[in-house]
């Protein structure tokens, strides 16, 4: 068995749960040695990253580079021929599994939210379709499968320990690619990753005039509001409000979803909250695949009769 | 109890005031006035426009004001909206141009004929195309450009509300063939809850009348009236197109519709495109001519005092004010209050004219919604019961009825839901 | 200057998706098909980041309403409008290596395109055409400005955070969403163009990645127990009672 390889992502200094939600995945699989691609200083958190026997330290700046942390990720590709490369399907993922597929000539599998060993090689089941069908996938050996963050549990990879650390040496290359600096968002006057109650409105609401509707009964059952990013993108709310891939992980007590559909994209952002509920019209939304409660229902109307029972 | 604000508001055709005859026709003035030390550019943007050139009669009397349902929340109207292209204001980029409604009241009363229907869509056609539109209005567009109805539902999805329900209706896409009636069914019929209540009861009323009538079923589109008077002209004959060719394929007697915008297009707007005469009457118009029928049909009472909000497309668009009224007055028990403004003077919903996906932007600009001034009048008049017969009508008077919290006090009705509550199961013979 | 957009037509969601009888493929016959809305930004970016005298240029691969779909580009402001036909291989991975083909003798600043869509299961179109190009990427991309042959890229993270890194052009962006909501196109701007600009052809025979991976079963997800169905709004507001919320 060949063993696989976890890029290990990481913002601002800390590994991101991804990274643990992979390395929990990898010892899973059960394919041999676990090992996991640390850059620039976070090879000093190499302890964090006992769930892998062995962490390679690849270098490459502190801070995320797609083109110097992609040669990094391919020469140790190259150095340790892994049976599987697991990356984050998520911004950073996006910008290094395809140039290390690429460029190695491997197959590569997106939005992974299910893998096992299977046939020499892997299945995977991606979820695809704005998360309304699972498509499963045979793929040889070795592979880079993107893993969708919120599928595994992070629990899983987060052992401390003493894997052994070994220094890749990568050529300095390219140049095209330089980071310039993280921007922190605006303070904003709420922030929704310490709410215990949501209220989040998703495309169903329509319009910007309707969110009043929503925030009536926000303020009825004393939650937050907040939203999916199409409201964002439309300029009706402020980013600090948006739940998802791109905006805030919320683990609220109670998570009320009034007309979202239930892409990926969002689902990562709140599936971990303790109780949610969805109210969207269509019955086959899959939202209602990870609620706990739901309502196919037009929004408008239950939120109405919800308002008048609370006043 | 005094009179009501909307009681005072007289309409007369003739008026001596104090020796002076100020009567309205032979007092028009056919030669523009002289008016000096303006800059005539963005008025003559507008009147440079085919189906513009209204615009530039205006002689400020102001009797449009007095109608306009939108001044009446708000400041609006023809006589405004052309003192301020005097005074400098570019209509394709300002929010007054989302405002009219084009209700016809203005038309009704101007000396000058200065014309809002013709205006409105020449200068939204060219706002649009020069990149002004407001986001509403776009995705409503893109919505029954793609899919066929403004809401965005999938065209196959048109006739979802007839699963399940046991009532016989004639697909002609399953089921072609000659038929008497062809009913065009439209988008808030097809897909809105409320509209979905209202069809059913049309049809069982159709088929305990015994009417020969078919559907058009998932290839009906949208007429694009709505869209036309936003402005979408290119949208309104791809529709027109499209429906022209699904009414020339599928013989019929008569051309039914459920929706009095469906009435105005078939009516007095397909027919420029296609050169064709459509035989078609709102769904009034067709029961009204059975009401002796229908009479017998009735087992059942409405005991209730009702009001009727005459739709301005069904009214004073096309003159019709009597069916519906032949309609209700002809319920068992009902007992039938006319509101200040009614027949003519009758008080636009807010729903013509894109006014329907206008509404955040309307709120912007009005103290009171069109719909929660009805709705109050409605009330005023000590009615229980809103009769409506226009698709748009119903939701927004019901969002009307809750927002003025009249919740309780006040049902909206489609008068075929009327009508279908009295009568009995058994088909008519 | 020249932008090149990478315009792909993918199975609209309003529709009802099924697995068609070989259970590893939609079933086309109820499947609509529309614009990758990510592709919608790339363009609107594409046309507000050039003015007069720079060139936007629209392909997309040939399929259903892919003529409509480059006459739409061409009513917003696109330039030229290319239709690839040839053999190619379905997928993303597939569709990298046809645009990449179109676009191999490099004549582009930038190539723009949607950051993702709902369809590629082999990776997102913009990595995989960089690769094929040698040209470097940013994917996720919010804000762009152009200077001297350099692109300041803002790149968004998760939790709001976003990274600003400069690229040296050419380079391939996936656009996440453009400076502002994309415009519309009059339908009657969209038939004039119909009747009087001519679509340009490229034939492009292709082969995508190798036979690494292959699709074995296609299914709604497993939902587990899903959501407990309720019927009104009154028994909801019991379970927000019993969650202390109400």
């Amino acid at each position: 068995m060949k063993g696989v390889m976890v890029v290990c992502e990481h913002l601002s200094g800390e590994f991101t749960d991804i990274t643990f939600e992979m390395l929990g995945l990898a010892t899973s699989l059960d394919s041999g040695e676990v090992s996991g691609v640390t850059f620039g200083a976070m090879g000093g958190k190499s302890g964090e990253l006992g769930a892998a026997s062995n962490v390679i330290l690849a270098g490459g700046g502190d801070d995320f580079n797609p083109e110097t942390y992609a040669a990094a990720v391919k020469v140790a590709v190259e150095a340790h021929s892994p049976g599987l490369l697991l990356v984050g399907s998520t911004s950073m993922g996006m910008d290094l599994a395809s140039p290390v597929a690429a460029a190695l000539d491997l197959p590569l599998v997106a939005y992974c939210t299910g893998i096992e060993a299977s046939g020499g090689g892997f299945a995977c089941t991606s979820s695809l379709y704005g998360g309304k069908m699972g498509v499963s996938s045979q793929v040889n050996s070795p592979a880079v499968v993107m893993v969708l963050p919120g599928a595994f549990d992070t629990d899983a990879g987060r052992v401390a320990g003493s894997p052994t650390v070994s220094e890749l040496t990568v050529q300095e290359s390219g140049g095209k690619v330089r980071f310039s600096k993280l921007i922190e968002p605006d303070a904003g006057d709420v922030d929704i990753t310490q709410s215990g109650v949501l209220v989040a409105v998703g495309r169903g609401i329509g319009s910007k005039d309707d969110i009043e509707l929503a925030e009536e009964l926000a303020e009825l059952l004393e939650a937050d509001l907040a939203c999916s990013r199409p409201i964002v993108d439309a300029g009706w709310m402020e980013k600090s409000r948006q739940i998802g891939k791109s905006g805030f992980k919320v683990k609220p007590r109670v998570y009320i979803a009034l007309g979202i559909s239930g892409a990926p994209e969002h689902i990562e952002g709140m599936k971990e909250s303790a109780t949610i509920i969805a109210i969207n019209c269509d019955e086959n939304a899959p939202i209602f695949d990870i609620a706990h409660y739901g309502l196919a229902e037009d929004l408008f109307d239950v939120c109405e009769e919800l308002i008048e029972e609370l006043e | 109890m005094g009179e009501h604000r909307y009681q005072k508001y007289v309409e007369k055709e003739n008026a001596v005031i104090e020796g002076i005859d100020v009567s309205g026709a032979w007092n028009r003035m056919w030669v523009p006035r002289e008016l000096t030390e303006y800059d005539f550019t963005f008025l003559d943007k507008v009147t440079d426009l085919p189906g513009g050139e209204s615009m530039g009669w205006c002689y400020q009397c102001a009797a449009c004001i007095g109608v306009c349902p939108v001044d009446n929340v708000g400041s609006y109207g023809p006589r405004k909206l052309y003192r301020k292209l005097q005074t400098g204001l570019d209509l394709f980029n300002h929010s007054d141009l989302w405002l009219c409604t084009t209700c016809n009241n203005c038309l009704r009363v101007c000396p000058k004929e200065v014309d809002m229907m013709q205006i409105m869509p020449a200068v939204r056609e060219q706002a649009i195309l020069d990149g002004n539109i407001p986001g509403e209005l776009q995705e409503m567009l893109q919505n029954v450009a793609e899919y066929g109805n403004p809401m965005g539902e999938s065209a196959r999805k048109r006739t979802r509300w007839l699963k399940k329900f046991d009532e016989p209706v004639r697909d002609l896409t399953k089921e072609p063939g000659e038929v008497d009636v062809l009913w065009y069914v439209s988008d808030y019929f097809s897909y809105h809850p409320r509209g979905i209540d209202a069809a059913k009861a049309i049809v069982r009323v159709f088929n305990r009348l015994g009417v020969d009538f078919g559907v058009l079923g998932r290839n009906e589109r949208c007429d694009g009236d709505s869209q036309r008077l936003c402005g979408e002209t290119g949208l309104f004959e791809e529709l027109a197109e499209h429906n022209h060719a699904l009414f020339e394929q599928n013989p019929h007697e008569r051309l039914v519709v459920s929706d009095p915008h469906a009435y105005n297009a078939f009516k007095n707007e397909y027919p420029k495109l296609t050169g064709t005469e459509y035989n078609v009457q709102h769904y009034t118009q067709f029961l009204a001519e059975k009401i002796e029928q229908l009479t017998g049909m009735f087992t059942g009472e409405f005991p209730r005092k009702v009001t009727f909000h005459d739709p301005c497309y069904l009214g004073r668009h096309n003159g019709e004010y009597e069916a519906p009224r032949t309609l209700i007055e002809a319920v068992p028990g009902i007992e039938f209050v006319e509101m200040y403004r009614c027949k003519q003077q009758g008080y636009c919903c807010g729903g013509g004219g894109g006014g329907m996906w206008l509404d955040g932007l309307a709120a912007d600009h009005t103290f009171e919604r069109l719909s929660e001034n009805r709705v109050r009048e409605a009330v005023d008049v000590g009615a229980e019961v809103l009769a409506v017969c226009c698709p748009y009508e119903v939701s927004r008077f019901e969002d009307a009825v809750k927002s003025t919290d009249n919740d309780g006090k006040l049902e909206v009705l489609d008068i075929i839901e009327i009508l279908d509550s009295c009568i009995g199961d058994e088909e008519s013979t | 200057m020249k932008i090149a957009v990478l315009l792909k037509m993918v199975p609209d969601l309003v529709e009802e998706l099924e697995v068609d009888a070989s259970g590893k493929a939609l079933d086309t016959e109820e499947l609509k098909f529309k614009l990758n809305e990510f592709d919608d930004h790339a363009l609107e970016e594409a046309l507000l980041l050039t003015s007069e005298g720079d060139d936007v240029v629209a392909f997309a691969l040939d399929g259903d309403g892919v003529e409509k779909l480059l006459f739409t580009a061409l009513a917003k402001g696109a330039s030229r409008g290319v239709k690839l036909t040839g053999t190619q291989s379905h997928g993303s991975g597939g569709q990298a290596a046809a645009f990449g083909a179109a676009l191999s003798d490099g004549e582009f600043d930038l190539i723009l395109t949607g950051v993702q869509s709902v369809d590629d299961r082999e990776g997102q179109l913009g990595p995989l055409l960089a690769a094929h190009l040698g040209l470097p990427c940013i994917s996720v991309v919010t804000g762009i400005s152009l200077d001297a042959g350099v692109a300041t890229v803002n790149k968004e993270y998760s939790g709001g955070v976003m990274a600003e890194f400069e690229v040296e052009l050419p380079a391939v962006l996936g656009i996440q969403a453009a400076r502002q909501p994309p415009r519309y196109a009059p339908v009657s701007k969209v038939r004039q163009i119909q009747q009087s600009a001519t679509l340009e052809e490229l034939v492009v025979d292709s082969a995508g990645p190798g036979a690494g991976s292959e699709v074995i079963a296609m299914a709604p997800p497993e939902t587990g127990e899903g959501a407990k169905m309720l019927d009104n709004a009154t028994a909801l507001l019991e379970v927000l009672r019993a969650e202390g919320v109400a």
